[in-house]
């Protein structure tokens, strides 16, 4: 699947190849209103990965409905809305708007994204928090509710076991790390917010101790993130525990590398005398 | 779906123009799609530990015959560096083409192209296309040495070509905007085109914003993907904040924000 933030609205990615190969598409974060993000620079490269501090700019969800939707609706795989807000009653407000809409399966609340001065990650990094949120969009939403976690946190398996409690059919993690750049010779930070959310190939062994951790402590299915780009990352998260992972960085260096990992995940079973993927979840030979 | 591409490229030739430039000749690994003035391609870096991110260049040259095409890498950091030390035969990943191109010329427009540092490199390509419409095109190269002036045969092909150099080593001694083809006969241009560093594209802008003369600019700013979903190289413009990879890198400067 294809990790919000990284593929746009997939049609960015549908001018590569036909988007139905994917197993799922995890649009860029929507909020109630209109944002225009946070200012230039917005990114940093850094030691295989980057800071990002986008902070959300997107059009809104009426925009989405009215202009995005209805060129998208029909991709052949399950489009899920990445669900964001600065108070609860934004985010309940934002996923009926949501509900209506037939061809989105899921949503993946969104309360973990470093870059935003209010809500976001606020919800994500404290039980009490993820507990509120989680409840309220529950309770007007019976279609799939996928909680996306943040890693700035102590321990993230709490913070999974809250959401699981209050009704959540899924975690994903992790959204970015919180870091920050500086650059020596000007003296000054690389990125216009200071700090910023670190993604990439140098977060994946936190990502995968995190999915591991998390996949022990709950029930519900697991997708993992954080550094994947080729079939051995993919196939690490499933044996930590994760049922299906998103390719999220890794698109902005190779937007072909989840067809790759479908490939290589074929061969691995064949390889590897089995029937089916799922018999890697949470595989890890000790 | 098929818009663009990621393709292994062949490099043919990587030749070595002065102390920081290389022309970088690349063989396609299939026919190349049209590609026009101001767009680019992403480059992987290979062989750079550490290294994540693609590394965007200005097409300098499209051969359609051959399917070749070339660029001008400028080492400015580690990842243009590495890309220079490529070898003949090697293979490199190109995400092509990507953003908008500079509007081509109508017929017999007067056109004035203006180029500065790394900024000249989609300057000949837009000179090429352009001479196809019209016999008016003029292009000033600035630089900062006469040293620093690269492939100025080929420009020669299909332009007027004026030079700056900030040491008066070679044409006239300033900026750009000094020169006396820019200074004095700027609003006899129906179109004028700027690529370089910031200060001299806003220079530029000024001065043809004021002429009331048609004006495009090549940003650069930094991007992540190039395809416009990371969102990272964003300019705010009169219509919201827009995407340099995607919406650009080639803007209006009417439709930019810029104080000038």
């Amino acid at each position: 699947m294809l990790a919000s933030g990284t593929c746009g609205f997939a049609e960015e990615i549908n001018d590569f190849y036909d988007v139905s190969q994917v197993g799922g598409i995890f649009l860029k974060g929507t909020t109630l209103r209109n944002r225009d993000g946070n200012e230039y620079p917005r990114m940093a490269e850094t030691a295989s990965g980057m800071l990002n501090a986008v902070g959300l700019q997107n059009k809104g969800v009426d925009y989405f409905i009215e202009t995005t939707y209805p060129k998208i609706k029909d991709y052949n795989t399950p489009l899920i809305v990445n669900v964001n807000g600065s108070t609860v009653e934004e985010y309940i407000e934002l996923t009926e708007k949501i509900n209506e809409l037939d061809k989105i399966p899921a949503i993946e609340l969104n309360i973990s994204c470093p870059n935003v001065k209010e809500g976001g990650m606020a919800f994500g990094i404290t039980c009490p928090g993820a507990e509120a949120v989680t409840r309220e969009v529950r309770r007007v939403y019976d279609k799939t509710l996928i909680v996306k976690l943040s890693p700035n946190v102590t321990d993230v398996s709490e913070i999974a076991k809250a959401v699981e409690g209050q009704g959540a059919d899924s975690v994903s993690l992790v959204n970015t790390f919180l870091g920050m750049a500086i650059d020596s010779a000007t003296r000054k930070p690389l990125l216009s917010t200071i700090t910023g959310g670190l993604s990439g190939p140098a977060i994946k062994p936190i990502a995968l101790r995190m999915v591991w951790q998390v996949a022990q402590a709950v029930k519900i299915p697991v997708i993992g993130i954080g550094g994947i780009i080729n079939t051995a990352d993919a196939i690490e998260f499933l044996l930590a525990g994760a049922s299906a992972v998103q390719v999220g960085t890794g698109l902005f260096k190779d937007p072909f590398i989840p067809l790759e990992i479908i490939e290589g995940m074929k061969k691995y079973l064949e390889e590897h005398r089995l029937n089916n993927i799922t018999d890697l979840i949470g595989g890890l030979q000790m | 779906m098929g818009k663009k591409a990621v393709g292994d490229f062949t490099v043919i030739s990587n030749r070595k123009l002065n102390q920081s430039n290389f022309l970088l000749k690349l063989a396609a690994p299939g026919p190349l799609p049209d590609i026009s003035p101001g767009q680019f391609v992403n480059v992987d870096i290979k062989n750079a530990k550490e290294i994540f991110l693609r590394r965007p260049f200005s097409v300098f040259e499209v051969d359609y015959s051959n399917n070749t095409l070339s660029l001008i890498v400028k080492i400015l950091g580690r990842g243009s560096k590495v890309l220079t030390e490529i070898n003949e035969g090697d293979k490199i990943s190109l995400i092509y083409p990507l953003g908008k191109s500079f509007t081509i010329p109508s017929a017999n427009e007067k056109i004035l192209a203006v180029g500065g540092g790394s900024g000249v490199a989609p300057l000949l390509f837009l000179a090429k296309e352009s001479k196809l419409k019209t016999d008016n095109v003029d292009i000033i190269l600035g630089a900062r040495s006469a040293e620093d002036h690269i492939q100025v045969d080929e420009y020669k092909k299909f332009a007027n070509l004026h030079f700056t150099t900030e040491d008066g080593t070679l044409g006239a001694k300033g900026f750009v905007t000094h020169h006396p083809v820019f200074r004095e006969k700027l609003n006899a241009y129906d179109k004028v085109y700027a690529c370089g560093p910031d200060a001299m594209m806003k220079a530029v802008a000024k001065e043809a914003k004021a002429a009331g003369v048609f004006c495009e600019v090549s940003l650069e700013n930094l991007m992540a993907c190039g395809f416009g979903v990371c969102l990272c190289c964003i300019e705010p413009t009169q219509h919201g904040n827009k995407c340099v990879c995607t919406d650009g890198p080639v803007f209006n400067i009417n439709d930019l924000k810029w104080q000038i």
